[in-house]
């Protein structure tokens, strides 16, 4: 009977097609991507928010009015060099050498603040000229929907310091090898998030 | 300093809440006293708060689910009556209290009992069925468990401080913005449910991760047990329907808190899209909960007609062909809406369509039976109550598939008595027969036969007195969530139904006496070997309850039914196989990880409902440092000696070749 739970002895060759559980390396990253599907279907629902009250303007100003494109392409530059950045710090993190991990996840960090202080901007302007989240729906989800992804940022950019000081502390761990293959897999996943928004929202939002 | 929080929030001047709360806190209080004064605090602490072990979890998933549902069945009992005393007169609950019932009625039962009963479940068996030793990430299995508790506790809070939501279940706009509910209930609904939310949300990526990384070797995808397949299908919808309640959910919040227009009537907002978002959610919903069910009937219907499941392949199809259409009919749920004849044709058609898997899933029920040894045991009674109550109820859901017919009956208590008809005779019949199943496995003795038996019955009569007249009723005009009604007809069918309801409260009782019973003759209902039911599945492949590591070695998987096919051929030899070699075996250790942060979480919610900012600032830090804690330890696992292993393991194999020599191979 408990024969099954000692069954090496039981087992034909060529007969166990599955080897039984992989790597934690494995495991985390597989999970992490999970989340992160998750974390798409979450963003999904706001762009349909998005999509359904683009019109609902109440009046008030649309987005060919609002957006300003200069701002917003110099928003997604430094995006899109952050993980280019963040790619060449797990790089560093794989062949375990510290300081080019630290220079590239720095590097990082500052392209991600220096889009985060362009959003800023951006929102702090809109709410001045009076087309602030309350003005009208189009422009509440409009605010949810961008500001989603700037509080994934924010909670990144903590991420990523986190990860910084656990490197200095602890270094290259296996463990914290694996989280630095989360925590790029979300500062890459906020990229794909922003192309969307990028398209959706702002160029597609001026032609409205 | 206190945001809008004051004493005004306590509800002195209405003495049901404030009796029923002061009950509740005195019987809280008593308990952790006599918990402090035994000194099982440090065990508590020790083996079930900081344990990450999935079997643990478990059981702490259905014990949250148990005690929520008394509550929940209390708010019933309530309705109920006023009901039938509220017959031209006002009955003895106002208004603005019963709608708080019927409002925490429904999300008690749904979020906080129905969900944690069947993670629980799922929780506890499906690594154990797959052979291995725990799930892809254990800690983030307490974390998950601990935020629905949690979220649990903020609704019950409601109860004293303030008051609950009196929205309905699902707080549809424009009721629940802040310019028609202008009070804290509706905001303690909405961070109750982020909260418990998030956990769900980690708890399905973590099963998902299991299901598709963690088996045992040789466990192919079309050698797992059904169960672990509607595991996968369940939280593959948790991952893909839980983030969109907690967008909308958020959508709402930032109406209430902000000023936002997403649902309001002014400046653009609108109102159906809740409606589609909340249902694109809550469709999916009801298939988390009853896919899981399937699955336990499935493992039951077989284990108890000595039979390997019937059609494995169409019941794996028809499992994966429901999860798939559960996102395509929500829009059944509003056919009011005026969307059109078109989009109404569409969306009846797919509601109707799930009908062809779920009526496969019958039949091999059905064929499973045919020509098997069938013993009518606790379980199987469940099960077959099931079979027919959820035909019933699944016929009854195709007519309201059919939008005329829907639109005479929406928002009747013929819809009430629908989704009763098939959570009560589905969802949580199917919980009580896998409770019943797999109890002898978490506890090493079996539940008593007798009140199980009895607590069936009541329950399954109590359920049809119950409902069958609301169906009638609902026929006849009435509609739900009524305070008070003058309409002499319905009356009787109304005292029928609260008749109802004291048969269910029997059933209850008879569960907590056969609780007690069964504790107190333990001895008598020991599961020494292991494998009480003559089971097929690898979970009885252990002893009960199993090791922290579930099993000495990794089992290795050839066929759909490895462990029968391994305990025949012992028996035929009668003799098991030679010891395996022991070897160390490394564990994950026990973490507060998840306690922690769902006592800053609670904390969190509290401080965002009543507004107290800098307090949710302290507890974000604390949740935050929280992580970082557990980020720094430098031993994640300890090790479990290879003599230790050998022990336990030679003592289960002792009680298994006693046991084999009375047992005749098959």
């Amino acid at each position: 009977m408990s024969a099954v739970a000692h069954a090496s002895a039981y087992g034909a060759p060529g007969m166990a097609s599955h080897l039984g559980p992989p790597p934690k390396r494995i495991v985390t990253g597989y999970g992490f991507w999970i989340f992160l599907l998750s974390d798409f279907v979450m963003f999904s629902a706001f762009f349909a928010a998005y999509a359904v009250l683009a019109k609902a303007t109440d009046g008030g100003p649309g987005g060919r009015e609002l957006f300003d494109l200069r701002s917003v392409a110099a928003e997604t530059a430094a995006l899109l060099a952050s993980s280019f950045t963040c790619g060449l710090g797990s790089i560093a993190a794989s062949r375990k050498q510290a300081m080019a991990f630290y220079i590239a996840m720095l590097v990082t960090g500052a392209l991600g603040a220096i889009f985060l202080g362009l959003e800023i901007k951006e929102f702090v302007g809109l709410v001045a000229q009076g087309a602030g989240p309350t003005r009208s729906a189009f422009l509440s989800g409009f605010f949810t929907l961008v500001g989603c992804h700037g509080l994934h940022v924010s909670l990144g950019l903590l991420w990523l310091l986190t990860m910084i000081a656990q490197v200095m502390a602890k270094g290259f761990r296996a463990d914290i090898l694996r989280r630095i293959l989360c925590f790029s897999l979300f500062w890459h996943a906020l990229d794909i998030i922003w192309v969307g928004i990028f398209t959706v929202v702002y160029l597609y939002g001026v032609y409205l | 300093m206190l945001g809008k929080l004051s004493w005004d929030a306590i509800p002195l001047d209405e003495p049901i809440p404030l009796v029923a709360s002061g009950v509740v806190v005195f019987i809280l209080l008593a308990v952790l006293v006599y918990i402090a004064v035994k000194g099982w605090v440090p065990y508590l602490w020790r083996e079930w708060i900081t344990s990450v072990d999935h079997k643990r979890i478990g059981v702490m998933y259905v014990f949250l689910a148990s005690i929520m549902l008394l509550r929940g069945f209390i708010d019933a009992l309530m309705m109920r009556s006023q009901q039938a005393f509220a017959f031209q007169s006002q009955g003895y609950l106002p208004p603005d209290h019963y709608d708080q019932i019927f409002s925490a009625h429904g999300t008690i039962m749904i979020f906080f009992v129905a969900m944690p009963f069947v993670i629980g479940l799922m929780n506890f068996v499906m690594p154990l069925q797959l052979g291995v030793r725990d799930v892809a990430f254990p800690t983030l299995n307490s974390v998950g468990f601990w935020l629905p508790a949690s979220g649990a506790l903020l609704v019950n809070v409601s109860l004293l401080v303030g008051e609950f939501a009196r929205t309905g279940w699902l707080p549809y706009p424009p009721l629940s913005e802040l310019t028609y509910s202008p009070d804290v209930g509706v905001d303690y609904y909405l961070w109750s449910l982020e909260i418990s939310g998030v956990g769900t949300l980690l708890t399905g990526v973590n099963l998902v991760t299991t299901v598709l990384k963690i088996r045992a070797p040789g466990m192919n995808y079309m050698r797992m047990p059904i169960f672990c397949w509607t595991t996968l299908a369940s939280n593959l919808l948790i991952i893909a329907a839980f983030p969109i309640l907690t967008a909308t959910l958020a959508m709402l919040l930032l109406d209430r808190y902000l000023g936002f227009h997403f649902f309001t009537n002014e400046a653009g907002g609108n109102v159906m899209m809740f409606m589609n978002l909340i249902w694109a959610w809550g469709h999916p919903e009801v298939y988390i909960l009853i896919l899981p069910a399937f699955g336990i009937y499935s493992e039951v219907v077989s284990t108890f007609s000595g039979k390997p499941l019937f059609g494995y392949r169409s019941m794996v199809l028809a499992t994966l062909a429901i999860c798939l259409l559960s996102f395509t009919v929500w829009l059944h749920h509003f056919f009011t809406m005026g969307a059109g004849g078109d989009v109404n044709a569409i969306f009846g058609t797919a509601s109707a369509l799930i009908g062809i898997p779920t009526g496969v899933k019958i039949f091999n029920w059905l064929f499973t039976m045919y020509g098997g040894r069938v013993r009518f045991t606790t379980p199987m009674i469940w099960s077959l109550a099931f079979m027919i109550t959820f035909v019933i109820g699944g016929l009854t859901g195709v007519m309201l598939a059919v939008p005329p017919i829907d639109f005479v009956l929406h928002n009747s208590l013929f819809l009430v008595a629908h989704f009763h008809n098939v959570i009560i005779g589905g969802v949580l019949f199917g919980a009580f027969a896998g409770y019943t199943y797999w109890f002898p496995k978490a506890f090493g003795f079996s539940l008593h036969e007798g009140w199980g038996r009895r607590a069936c019955y009541f329950w399954i009569a109590g359920f049809y007195v119950t409902f069958m007249p609301l169906y009638i009723v609902g026929l006849m005009g009435m509609t739900r969530r009524m305070q008070h009604y003058d309409v002499p007809e319905w009356r009787p069918w109304i005292l029928i139904s609260g008749f109802g309801a004291l048969l269910v409260l029997t059933g209850i009782i008879c569960q907590i006496i056969q609780l007690v019973v069964s504790i107190r003759e333990r001895e008598s209902l020991r599961d020494l070997v292991g494998d009480p039911w003559d089971g097929r599945t690898l979970e009885w492949a252990t002893s009960s309850p199993p090791p922290a590591y579930n099993f000495a070695v990794l089992p290795e998987v050839d066929e759909e039914e490895t462990y029968w096919t391994v305990k025949q051929a012992a028996a035929r030899r009668a003799a098991l196989r030679e010891a395996p070699e022991y070897v160390d075996i490394e564990m994950p250790r026990n973490s507060p990880t998840g306690f922690v942060v769902a006592f800053f979480a609670t904390i969190m919610g509290f401080s965002l409902i009543w507004q107290i900012w800098w307090l949710v600032a302290v507890a974000f830090v604390g949740s935050y440092a929280t992580f970082v804690v557990f980020a720094w330890r430098d031993h994640d696992e300890h090790t479990i000696p290879a003599n230790e292993v050998a022990r336990l393991d030679t003592a289960n194999r002792e009680a298994r070749a006693l046991a084999l020599k009375s047992y005749a191979p098959r």
